[in-house]
């Protein structure tokens, strides 16, 4: 029998509401989904904020912050001050930049100012693969590889020490370094430089009067982003500096990073609710506060270098 | 009346030339760093491992001795919580791109959103990891299985397949919305049959790079509790496990260079998958990739 047209345009009604039923939800279903992501800081905020709480009610937030002698494993009495900790992770920190400012800057202004389309299509990509190297593989690098290089120049250096992992952190963060500094100089107009070009400038001067200062804040972002990676670089800290907190900036002595304690406690078997188990939050929260502070300041940085032109 | 004069200085002219020369060189040289650098790291891992690295080593467990160590447990492990990884971080990663580039109001909590997704991917993969063992490991109660790790990898790598979906989705050209407004469609029509097919090559492709990141990724994993010593091949997602990295951790952490060169067989293995991660990506992105 025909349908009626009574009967289609029920039809038609039915499966426009039907429609109209998928068009109400879907926006919905996609902002929970995007709503997760605020879940997860929150969930990371709560559980370090919860558990650090457990670790003051047994050690005193004073000691914590102000003491220098980091022993959790002396049985009886053991001491939580941070700073060696803090100490260890800022001496990598500052060994890779030293290695990474340089060499990552100078990629970037070789890759943006001096590098024929040629030559920069090439390039790219092979510090891409440097970026994509596993961590634990640089660790093993700087384990065997460049310690007992180190060793030849500095015959006294122990296996485990701050220089090698440091510098390998370092090679580590070149290719970010130089890919985001390299966006910010492109970002420079090129009628900046052809106008220093038409007054008889060279590229090295076009290069550190134009370039670099027209686009220093999107480099200073750059850095601090690197600076917060190497601050969070867990396994080639693990690895090839020992375990050892050690207070001072001696880069040849084995030291131990905030991030290389927890990952030893996480490995051992600390007793779920010991003060050792909860000093990991303690110490994971002090991460977090350093890296979120970091990127504040590095959007903040980049957000102006947008606004300029 | 007196004749203005440009002086040149020559001097001065080749000093400044000179000097652009010199900072070409050195400029090129700070950049063949990182390649030298790469390419000692390859040869060496290679040399170091390659002795170790025959069919044995790939079908056995992991050993107390060197010559009869293997990756079988730690391949199947990470095959594992890619299994978990994928589906979840690819759903969550692509809604929440979808979301931002197409139903988005222009408003605080829009923004609020993106900026914590971009603080999300500076946390260090340890503090992922923290999260990981409180929420799933203790308070859901997975244990130190391959669920808890493959969610935690999911939400360790959900700020980046978030960023590389919204720039897929943003590249398409505003011509193909309006073709399909046009015809009539409603938002949800254009979303699956415009945004989606146009945008799934530039989302796989930052998706498998985002992929490679969590097959080496070791700091979380081991704060979930993966364990080095498997001997059995894991039968559910409720099942203990190691993946590949942390293998090769625990290996180059031991005294004996044989087991340092074990690691080093191991970093072969895992650089050649994630090279071939990297190889499908750039495939993805030439072929199917469309120029509008």
């Amino acid at each position: 029998m025909q349908p009626t047209i009574r009967e289609l345009i029920k039809e038609k009604k039915q499966a426009r509401s039907s429609n109209s039923r998928i068009e109400k939800t879907m926006p919905k279903v996609f902002f929970l989904m995007a709503a997760f992501s605020i879940l997860v800081t929150i969930g990371i905020v709560y559980t370090l904020l919860i558990e650090t709480f457990y670790f003051f009610t047994q050690v005193s937030f004073v000691d914590f912050i102000t003491g220098t002698e980091w022993y959790p494993f002396f049985g009886n009495d053991p001491s939580f001050g941070i700073w060696p900790l803090v100490s260890g992770t800022f001496t990598i920190a500052a060994i890779a930049m030293m290695v990474a400012v340089p060499l990552g800057l100078s990629s970037a202004v070789y890759l943006s100012e001096y590098a024929s389309e040629r030559n920069r299509k090439i390039i790219k990509p092979i510090l891409e693969v440097l970026a994509g190297v596993p961590t634990v593989v640089y660790g093993l690098f700087a384990l065997t590889f460049v310690t007992p290089l180190l060793q030849s120049f500095i015959p006294t250096l122990p296996i485990f020490n701050a220089l090698s992992p440091g510098i390998v952190v370092g090679i580590m963060i070149i290719p970010q370094v130089a890919s985001l500094s390299q966006e910010a100089m492109n970002a420079v107009p090129q009628a900046m430089r052809d106008g220093a070009f038409a007054l008889g400038a060279t590229r090295l001067e076009v290069a550190l009067k134009i370039v670099i200062p027209g686009s220093l804040s999107g480099i200073i972002s750059s850095l601090v982003l690197a600076l917060s990676r190497a601050i969070g670089e867990t396994m080639i800290v693990a690895t090839a500096a020992g375990s050892t907190p050690n207070m001072g900036f001696n880069p040849t002595e084995s030291i131990q990073t905030m991030t290389a304690y927890i990952v030893q406690v996480s490995m051992g078997d600390a007793t779920f609710g010991s003060t050792i188990y909860y000093s990991i939050y303690a110490v994971g929260m002090l991460l977090f506060v350093f890296t979120l502070l970091m990127n504040i300041i590095a959007n903040y940085f980049s957000r102006r270098f947008r606004e300029v032109y | 009346m007196k004749e203005k004069r440009i002086v040149i200085n020559e001097n001065k002219t080749n000093r400044r030339v000179a000097y652009n020369k010199i900072g070409r060189v050195l400029f090129f040289l700070s950049t063949a760093f990182g390649m030298i650098v790469l390419a000692t790291l390859l040869i060496r891992i290679f040399t170091q491992g390659i002795g170790y690295l025959n069919w044995n080593f790939l079908t056995n467990y992991a050993s107390r001795r060197p010559e009869d160590a293997g990756i079988k447990a730690a391949i199947a492990g990470t095959v594992w919580v890619m299994g978990i990884t994928i589906p979840v971080s690819l759903i969550l990663g692509v809604g929440t791109a979808i979301y931002l580039e197409e139903y988005a109001p222009r408003n605080r909590l829009t923004r609020f959103i993106e900026l914590n997704i971009s603080n999300l991917a500076g946390v260090p993969s340890v503090v992922f990891g923290l999260l990981g063992l409180t929420v799933f490991v203790r308070f859901f109660a997975m244990g130190r299985s391959i669920l808890a790790g493959g969610l935690t990898m999911s939400l360790l790598i959900l700020p980046i397949i978030v960023v590389a979906a919204k720039e897929a989705i943003r590249s398409i050209p505003q011509e193909q919305y309006e073709a399909a407004y046009a015809m009539g469609a409603t938002k949800w029509q254009i979303i699956r049959t415009v945004v989606l097919p146009a945008a799934t090559p530039g989302i796989l492709t930052g998706a498998i790079l985002s992929l490679s990141r969590a097959v080496g990724e070791t700091a979380s994993l081991l704060m979930i509790g993966a364990m080095a010593f498997i001997a059995y091949l894991p039968d559910s997602i409720y099942s203990s496990f190691t993946v590949l990295p942390i293998q090769i951790f625990n290996w180059a952490g031991r005294p004996q260079a044989a087991f340092q060169a074990v690691a080093a067989a191991g970093s072969i293995v895992l650089l050649v998958i994630l090279i071939l991660m990297n190889s499908l990506a750039i495939v993805i992105r030439n072929k199917y990739t469309k120029r509008y």
